[in-house]
């Protein structure tokens, strides 16, 4: 466990990185668990907000923004919208799990112990350098435009043909 | 910054998010869950793109990004549309499909 707690690197690094991990973790359980839908959503808004800033600690910051504009910018939104249009009352509610909802407390403990053991296990000791500066744009962009054209081209008809698709699902005829 | 921070941050909120898929009856809360699950996924991506100093890392987070973005948005769409034709949507109620 003395690996959790990294003394020899970049000790500002690690300061926030703890403090960023456990808001996430405390909103991410506060999406799964609590009882009002939009209260929810928000906590969601946390959560996505502290992936974006463990992102620029990992001196990821193409990917830091992206996530902060398509995921707090649109999804987020998506889902207020979602939210409004399919419920009546906007509150508190009590039938939010399902009956058995029990069943998924063992599931994920199994899990994540299973995980955190196979993750401690083969990366127990590996230090992260830190990049000098941080993952240039360009050189995304260089493997987007080479190697990965033809799956970004791919992604974009995906994505044309889930907005056609949404609007086709969502209209009223 | 040892490598088993992000993954093991990763993990935890992998685990969560199953958890909320398995526990939540509104159907918009099991899709906010999948986000969870695919964040996760993508911190270690990057994490992962940390570790070897390249940027394939990044161009897979982008591409779980956007297609993320589409199951939101054919995900919403097709939640709304059973919520109009059943005026419900959780998801126990859902069974006409079964045998």
């Amino acid at each position: 466990m003395s690996s959790l707690f990294a003394a020899d690197v970049n000790i500002a690094q690690n300061v926030g990185f703890y403090i960023i991990a456990a808001i996430m973790l405390f909103g991410a359980l506060r999406v799964v668990t609590g009882r009002n839908v939009v209260h929810a959503a928000l906590w969601l808004v946390v959560v996505l907000g502290g992936v974006a800033s463990q992102y620029l600690l990992a001196a990821a910051e193409f990917v830091a923004i992206s996530q902060v504009m398509v995921y707090i910018g649109a999804v987020m939104v998506l889902f207020l919208f979602g939210i409004m249009l399919t419920r009546a009352t906007i509150g508190e509610e009590s039938d939010l799990n399902n009956k058995n909802w029990s069943i998924g407390i063992p599931v994920a403990l199994l899990l994540a112990g299973t995980l955190v053991w196979v993750i401690v296990d083969q990366y127990g000791g590996e230090v992260l350098t830190s990049p000098e500066e941080p993952m240039s744009t360009t050189a995304i962009s260089d493997v987007f435009l080479r190697e990965g054209l033809v799956p970004f081209l791919a992604l974009s008809f995906v994505l044309l043909a889930a907005a056609i698709g949404a609007i086709v699902l969502a209209r009223k005829d | 910054m040892y490598a088993v921070n992000f993954l093991i941050l990763a993990a935890l909120l992998f685990a969560i998010g199953v958890f909320g898929v398995i526990a939540r009856r509104n159907a918009v809360m099991v899709l906010m869950s999948i986000e969870l699950i695919l964040n996760s996924v993508n911190l270690n991506l990057i994490a992962f793109a940390m570790m070897n100093n390249s940027p394939e890392g990044h161009v897979f987070a982008l591409y779980v990004i956007a297609v993320a973005a589409a199951e939101v948005g054919v995900g919403l769409a097709m939640v709304l549309m059973i919520y109009r034709n059943r005026r419900s949507i959780a998801l126990d109620e859902l069974s006409v499909m079964k045998g």
